[in-house]
């Protein structure tokens, strides 16, 4: 019974068997059509987008940043380079918890909150597969400490790396500049500009100075290694490099030495010295005291000492040689007095009476001279010798502020000089025009009569005062300052040679010239008002003293000892040597360095004395620690014999009067 | 001599089996060549194991079917306690209770089930089969459930997965009611969303990862990104052997054993990938045959789970590394480097030679 039951179920069940057999194999082959197709999509269809997944997976570009060219001096004297030292690196990409490898590479290495600052910002602009530098310029202990424990720290590297080094610290720092990292606004300029290629947001960039202006030239270009990396980001070769090329070096028309014997010559007065070479334009020496180690900001500068930059009430940050500006004082004065013969307004020989002040039309307002009871008998050469407000008073009257606007204006006063430096300001020489423009106020005559001695509206730079100087020196030939000589090229060592171009030419009779340049001559001399400075110059020596109010004195009368040092005028003076054949031409402003002779005029000595005859000044005395330094044993300390007062003691410092009532 | 030696040695081995097999294993060889880095090494070792497996699927070949079904029974047994002891005194490795140390060598009970669990419920079935009813259906379910949930406790939810799919298929084939089958279809889906909170921390992440792999780029879903970069950047023809990129420059994890697939299908591309799809296809087809003309319901039923668990097996593993599927271990069978699993295939292949070739000695 059992048996037949199963037999006749037999064939029965094999058959509903191998149905359920067919659908198991039907599925089987749905199943593998399932992958098939989706084989298709990815090697076919999605083929294009993973061949690039798995490119960008194997192959890394690394940009390659190029040396940057080195700035030396017109003899060789570095300025900028570069060194090679060791940083240490982490690959987020390949560490989990970042924060845990830099507490336990603190360890091994110093990692100083600042390190740590750096590394977040740079972390925030870096793709994850770069190496972020979380020490930079490791010492050789260190270097060996870590490289004993690399095998525990995946994706921390230790790599070479240069990095700029400002040999000569703060001298020539404002004119050098600095560099540092690309800012989020620095980028987008770049981009704005095209170049966005040849920079990463972790790179650096010339910030201010030379290093800003020639960033072009100084950079080089950006080179590229498409390196294979496995998974871990280790690059297991190279397969193609673009080299980098090597930013191109500056040679400068600067001397490093004179740099450093007028940054000396400053003492601790505040200031700015520009020696210029008439003949070419060249700037011998551009200097900006206090200055700053431009070394502190290539990293990135301390809170601390950003802070300190910043609040020193001395303003070291601040660039005075071609920022800063300045009324010029009776530096102006020469150029009157040119003004005059050139249009017709004086003769060498016409001569004035001075009793000691100057007054505008009949019973009109008075001008002060700087010396009360007046100069006597002057006539040009000894208004300038003596620096006699009361001549000039006259004669800014009969040519007019347009007359002395135009004639005045083609030594470059009160505009930008074009010098290869970023930043430069105009500063200002008035008109009837500029007046009405800037206060929609008509000109008044006696507002020329102050700027007749260099004050009223009149602000300069440094930079012109010997701009215009050497123009002067270079009988009316106008070069433009440059700092840059010559742009080697780093691989060929070719130079490129900035010509001196000559861009313009005052037109004046070669006596005129003459004459002003035997006063400023005289002015040196026995007589003048910078006799002292002058006194056994080698070299004729050709000068010119100023003084520019700092403070308004309602009335009083100006005495150097009661003012707070702050509220001193600023010292100015103008110069240039030999006066027949000029070399070398300056400009120079003491702030509160009381009136021209006293403190910028000796400055002036020691460059000249340096740059024509070689000598050096004395070494100064080491600075001891002065914390309640009075201000007239600062003032003694900065003279460099106070034995040895000026022939006129109060100088130009009167000339404020002018406009002081 | 030689000749006949020859032939009474395989006498008991399908050819065609044996040929696909053969084919597979050198690719396989091949393959893990490349994926291992050029390593000589590595490929002696898969050979010793190969030499192994080979001699197992000879020994299962040549069992003749009676002492098969009588075995079933107390390899069952043998499976469930030492499933129990694992549990119990079992070492655990990454994270997971699998292995049991027998003093000369660590044993894995739950690749044993993968055998075991068809072959007892295909003796089961056979053993009814003249009165299958519901009942017995309940306890087949019972037979497979107990080490389905031993082993998923470990927690190795892939090999449990497997095991079930091979019991399954054995009910299945045995006449489970499409009834049953639609309704456990409804309550499967129904009781998702309470497998869910059943399933561990790092269950979930696998199957939310496959949803998403780009989520956890260098976490959970690094595998599933990394192995379909290699198989979409293989392109139509490969890049050719020992050029694959993602394979060589170390980033497919586990490029010798789960993940091998993706070396081959980066070096060999879409026409490599057709060519071992189609192997495989024949070797299930070859084995569905072979079940469908098996004389009895055991050897029937064996054939069948067999064969079908080795689809599971070339599935799940492709799926995964294709990205269409949870990353689970499992290995490509026959081309994955590693002994366990070659023994467990070859021992299957072996089983279905044997049901091919005893039915074969009995009709003649």
């Amino acid at each position: 019974m059992k048996r037949a039951v199963e037999l006749r179920n037999h064939q029965r069940e094999l058959y509903y068997y191998q149905i359920r057999l067919a659908i198991a194999g039907a599925v089987v082959l749905v199943a593998f059509l399932m992958l098939f197709t989706r084989f298709v999509y990815l090697q076919v269809v999605q083929h294009d987008y993973y061949h690039l997944l798995a490119e960008q997976n194997r192959v890394q570009i690394v940009p390659v940043v190029p040396n940057r060219g080195v700035i030396v001096d017109r003899n060789g004297v570095t300025l900028a380079n570069n060194f090679a030292a060791y940083t240490l690196e982490i690959t987020p990409a390949q560490v989990k918890n970042v924060n845990a490898v830099i507490d336990e590479l603190a360890r091994l290495v110093d990692i100083t909150p600042k390190d740590r600052r750096r590394f977040q910002k740079l972390r925030e602009v870096s793709p994850d597969f770069a190496g972020i530098p979380i020490r930079t310029r490791l010492n050789d202990e260190e270097v060996a400490r870590f490289a004993v424990h690399r095998f525990r720290h995946p994706g921390v590297e230790l790599n070479a790396r240069l990095f700029r080094h400002y040999p000569n610290s703060e001298i020539a720092s404002h004119v050098v500049g600095y560099i540092g990292r690309v800012s989020e606004r620095d980028y987008l300029d770049l981009q704005r500009q095209g170049l966005g290629f040849n920079y990463s947001k972790s790179d650096y960039i010339g910030k201010v100075g030379l290093e800003a202006r020639y960033e072009a030239q100084l950079r080089g270009v950006t080179g590229f290694e498409h390196v294979e990396t496995d998974a871990n980001g280790r690059s297991v070769r190279t397969l193609r490099s673009i080299l980098p090329v090597p930013g191109d070096n500056l040679l400068l028309a600067l001397d490093a030495k004179l740099q450093r014997v007028a940054e000396q010559a400053f003492g601790d007065h505040r200031g700015a010295l520009v020696a210029i070479e008439p003949a070419t334009g060249g700037v011998l020496a551009l200097v900006s005291r206090p200055g700053f180690d431009p070394n502190l900001f290539v990293e990135g500068i301390e809170p601390a000492h950003w802070e300190a930059l910043n609040k020193s009430p001395d303003h070291p940050l601040n660039n005075r040689a071609w920022q800063g500006v300045y009324p010029p004082g009776s530096t102006f004065k020469p150029f009157m007095a040119l003004a005059g013969l050139e249009l017709g307004k004086r003769t060498p020989s016409y001569s004035i009476s001075d009793p000691g002040y100057f007054v505008l039309g009949s019973g009109g307002h008075v001008f002060r001279d700087w010396k009360a009871g007046g100069h006597g008998r002057v006539d040009m050469h000894l208004a300038i010798v003596q620096s006699c407000d009361t001549y000039f008073y006259g004669l800014a009257q009969d040519l007019g502020i347009d007359a002395i606007h135009q004639f005045i204006g083609q030594f470059g006063l009160g505009q930008r000089t074009g010098i290869d430096i970023d930043g430069e300001v105009g500063g200002l020489l008035p008109s009837q025009e500029w007046k009405q423009r800037r206060f929609k106020q008509k000109w008044f005559v006696g507002d020329t009569i102050s700027v007749g001695i260099g004050q009223g509206y009149n602000l300069t730079t440094p930079l012109q005062l010997a701009h215009a100087t050497a123009v002067l020196a270079n009988n009316g030939r106008i070069f433009r300052p440059h700092v840059v000589q010559h742009i080697q090229d780093s691989q060929t060592r070719e130079l490129t040679t900035i010509e001196p171009q000559p861009i313009g030419q005052v037109e004046f009779k070669e006596q005129n010239l003459r004459l002003i340049r035997e006063a400023m001559v005289d002015v040196m001399r026995p007589g003048g008002t910078a006799a002292w400075a002058g006194s056994g110059a080698k070299y004729a020596f050709a000068g010119k003293t100023g003084t520019a109010q700092v403070i308004g004195l309602r009335g009083q009368k100006y005495d150097e000892d009661r003012i707070h040092e702050r509220h001193r005028d600023h010292a100015l003076f103008i110069a240039f040597a030999p006066a027949e054949d000029p070399k070398i031409a300056l400009g120079i402003l003491v702030e509160n360095g009381g009136h021209g002779s006293s403190t910028a005029a000796p400055i002036a000595r020691k460059v000249v004395d340096y740059y024509l005859l070689g000598i050096e000044p004395k070494p100064p005395a080491p600075p001891a620690p002065r914390p309640a330094r009075t201000v007239a044993a600062a003032a003694a300390e900065a003279a460099p014999s106070p034995a040895a007062p000026p022939q006129e003691p109060a100088a130009a410092a009167a000339d404020n009067d002018g406009g002081g009532e | 001599m030689i000749n006949r030696l020859l032939a009474y040695l395989g006498r008991h081995l399908d050819r065609q089996l044996l040929t696909l097999v053969s084919l597979l294993l050198v690719i396989g060889l091949i393959t893990l060549y490349s994926a291992s880095g050029t390593s000589l090494e590595r490929v002696g070792a898969q050979l010793a194991n190969i030499s192994v497996a080979l001699v197992v699927m000879w020994v299962a070949a040549n069992v003749p079917l009676h002492y098969l079904s009588r075995i079933a029974l107390p390899l069952y047994v043998l499976g469930l306690l030492l499933l129990v002891a694992v549990d119990l005194v079992g070492e655990i490795v990454n994270g997971a209770q699998r292995w049991l140390d027998l003093g000369f060598t660590r044993i894995q009970p739950s690749e044993l089930m993968k055998i075991a669990v068809p072959l007892m419920l295909a003796w089961y079935f056979d053993r009814y089969e003249a009165v299958l009813k519901m009942s017995n259906f309940v306890v087949g379910a019972i037979l497979l459930g107990v080490p389905v949930l031993l082993i998923a406790k470990q927690p190795d939810l892939g090999t449990a997965l497997l095991v079930a799919a091979a019991g399954f298929y054995v009910l299945f084939l045995a006449g489970l009611s499409w009834k049953i089958l639609i309704g456990l279809v409804v309550l499967g889906a129904a009781s998702v969303p309470f497998l869910w909170s059943m399933l561990h921390d790092y269950q979930r992440q696998r199957v939310l990862t496959l949803l998403d792999p780009s989520q956890d780029p260098l976490g959970a879903g690094y595998h599933t990104i990394q192995s379909s970069i290699a198989l979409g950047s293989g392109g139509l023809f490969g890049k050719g052997w020992l050029n694959g990129t993602q394979a060589h420059l170390d980033f497919l994890p586990e490029r010798t054993t789960d993940f091998i697939f993706a070396v081959y299908g980066e070096e060999f591309g879409l026409l490599g990938n057709l060519v071992l799809l189609a192997l495989f296809l024949v070797v299930i087809a070859r084995g569905l045959v072979i079940s469908a003309n098996a004389p009895t319901l055991f050897t029937r039923l064996l054939a069948g789970a067999i064969t079908l668990t080795l689809f599971t097996y070339v599935f799940v593993n492709i799926g995964m590394v294709a990205g269409i599927l949870p990353v689970v271990g499992v290995p490509l069978p026959l081309i994955s480097y590693g002994g366990t699993s070659l023994v467990t295939i070859l021992f299957g292949v072996g089983l279905l030679m044997s049901i091919q070739t005893h039915r074969r000695l009995v009709q003649t």
